[in-house]
């Protein structure tokens, strides 16, 4: 028997309706991937490009259009009751904004005895054991933090005691979406290490939203590039950002701002968001793209390619070598 | 107990309550209406309808706001209208508000075909001529009272607030704290109540605040065009008698100018006190002092 993946995400579709008679959007197109036990698997994406959509789907906080998420071999949308609770036993997430996660008219101490009841049914002083336990794995003194309403911490506070909230319950897989993108630079480190911490010492994977390519570099072990609800490129960490095959990966990898380089002198790459509409039978990033050739008004699939999947026509047989 | 947590829990939503000069200025007036209302009946000899022999008389010290063209007194006209009126504005206001905020509500956050099928329903109500409405359900019923009048008020008037709502559950209803609920196992039932509804308070007291003052505007409208209650007395009815009898025309300012005085007072202190809870209970109008 072949090994099963932890999380399985099969053609997955959204479509968002405006109204009764409104015009649909497509926020994920046929999106397949896997999670495998104990790595850090990135989904990178410009805002639009459906990351948070898929973040939530999986979390099972949003239903899909079509398409199957599957975990451990079952589809999480057909768990009831205990099987459920299960899940979130087992799959917890983390969020962008610390500020929103929390409920501004209860202490923070309420999510964490909730998540703790409801998932674990403990309560009182062994909940209590627990919760100071875990609030100091994630570098949180306690006594700082518990018995405080939101407002009277900082953000940076929150989100670890967000995170804290997310491993009360010893999950095997982490969704986080963007959990460093509101945090100061300095904390946003020791964030990140909380995470590499887990998948090192607890084999805990993690699926890490994001859309800033330094970040997912330094912590991910794969990488999957996401542009307007479809996979582009897809590989380890070091392959698809060492040596980027797809216009669209190598575009956003000269956009990052080094250190070492003013920006001026160099070619300037047009990043502009385009609004026109794309056509849905083509390649999505096809109006951007500046090696478009007449192939690309087909949409392209996700092929395996050396050691990566890359959904590009330049790679399909071969085309222009010279490229890329 | 139970109303200790919640004065601790907000402690200092509360100072600043206390402490806004609007809300003092709206609630001192809208108390003192509010006592005449309720004191009032009890400080006369006369019915509201009763004939007292003196007929077209100016204040004085017998019948303080004078008596009417029919030898009504018109003080306790004015005190048994203003605590009618004031019973219209209630039920009408509680009907409106909790008509508007379960049907806001259950669109808001159940979504799909109910919120299409609700909202339609919303719009079809926003759209409908209110007040043409109201004249057609008056006139249909031939005895109308208190209660039936505030009915029809009740009916014809929460569609605005069933909007807004709605927006403001959709708003709660995405908020990260509710997934992390429903992550944390929370049943559906405790969510809503525990988590969301808590937040729409604030919201929902302003809400009744201006559909209380609407429900009285109202009312006087329909008692104005002659469609009030069939027996008994209101501030609309009041006037509307002035106005048939050439009160003003024949100088007999008492009879139209007090009841006219009351409505705007009224109207005016619940208006203050609505912006006023506005300035503490919206985080970005909030200013200390």
């Amino acid at each position: 028997m072949v090994a099963q993946a932890l999380l399985e995400v099969r053609n997955l579709v959204k479509v968002f309706k405006s109204g009764m008679m409104g015009r649909e959007i497509v926020a994920v197109d046929r999106v397949s991937f896997n999670i495998e036990e104990g790595e850090i698997l990135s989904l990178l994406g410009e805002s639009g490009s459906g990351k948070t959509t898929i973040a939530r789907m999986i979390l099972r906080l949003l239903k899909p259009t079509s398409g199957d998420i599957l975990y451990k071999g079952r589809n999480i949308w057909k768990l009831k009751g205990r099987e459920l609770i299960e899940y979130y036993r087992q799959v917890q997430g983390v969020f962008q904004d610390p500020y929103s996660s929390f409920n501004p008219i209860h202490k923070v101490d309420r999510p964490l005895l909730q998540a703790l009841k409801n998932l674990q049914g403990i309560e009182g002083s062994e909940a209590l054991k627990i919760i100071r336990e875990t609030l100091r794995k994630v570098g949180l003194n306690p006594d700082e933090v518990l018995g405080k309403y939101p407002h009277q911490l900082s953000g940076g506070q929150l989100q670890r005691v967000s995170i804290a909230r997310a491993l009360l319950v010893n999950p095997k897989l982490l969704v986080v979406d963007e959990p460093v993108s509101m945090l100061d630079a300095s904390t946003r480190i020791d964030v990140l290490n909380i995470f590499a911490d887990l998948r090192d010492n607890e084999g805990v994977s993690i699926l890490m939203i994001g859309h800033d390519i330094s970040l997912s570099y330094y912590i991910s072990d794969r990488i999957i590039i996401l542009y307007k609800g479809s996979i582009m490129e897809e590989g380890e960490t070091d392959a698809v950002l060492g040596s980027p095959l797809h216009p669209y990966t190598k575009m956003l990898i000269e956009s990052i701002p080094r250190i070492e380089e003013k920006w001026g002198r160099k070619s300037r790459i047009r990043l502009d968001v385009d609004q026109k509409p794309t056509a849905m039978s083509g390649c999505k990033f096809l109006d951007r793209c500046p090696h478009a050739f007449n192939m690309c008004t087909r949409k392209p699939n996700l092929i395996r390619k050396d050691n990566r999947k890359i959904a590009c026509w330049l790679y399909k047989n071969n085309y222009n070598q010279d490229i890329a | 107990m139970m109303l200790d947590r919640i004065m601790e829990r907000h402690r200092e939503t509360l100072i600043l309550l206390r402490r806004n000069r609007k809300i003092k200025a709206g609630a001192s007036i809208l108390a003192v209406i509010l006592a005449i209302a309720v004191i009032g009946p009890y400080t006369t000899e006369y019915g509201p309808l009763e004939y007292t022999g003196a007929i077209g008389e100016p204040p004085s010290s017998r019948h303080p706001l004078g008596t009417n063209t029919f030898g009504y007194d018109l003080y306790s006209q004015v005190v048994y209208g203003l605590r009618s009126s004031i019973l219209i504005g209630l039920l009408g206001g509680i009907l409106a508000t909790a008509i508007g905020v379960l049907i806001g509500f259950i669109s808001g956050y159940f979504g799909g075909i109910i919120d299409e099928l609700l909202m339609m329903l919303t719009n079809i109500f926003l759209v409908i001529p209110t007040l043409a409405l109201l004249i057609i359900i008056a006139a249909y019923i031939e005895h109308r009272g208190i209660l039936i009048e505030s009915v029809i008020i009740g009916l014809t008037s929460w569609p605005w607030t069933a909007r807004a709502v709605r927006a403001n559950t959709l708003s709660l209803r995405n908020r990260e704290f509710v997934y992390l609920a429903r992550m944390s196992g929370m049943p559906t039932r405790s969510i809503i109540l525990r988590e969301i509804a808590p937040n729409m308070l604030s919201y929902i007291i302003m809400v009744f605040i201006l559909q209380f003052g609407g429900a009285i505007l109202y009312a006087v409208s329909l008692d104005f065009i002659g469609l009030g209650p069939t027996k008994g007395i209101s501030l609309g009815v009041i006037l509307q008698q002035a106005v048939l009898w050439n009160a003003v025309q024949l100088g007999m300012w008492w009879w139209a100018i007090p009841p006219g005085l009351l409505i705007a007072l009224l109207l005016t202190s619940l208006y203050v006190i609505n912006t006023g809870l506005d300035e503490v209970l919206n985080p970005r109008l909030r200013r200390q002092g």
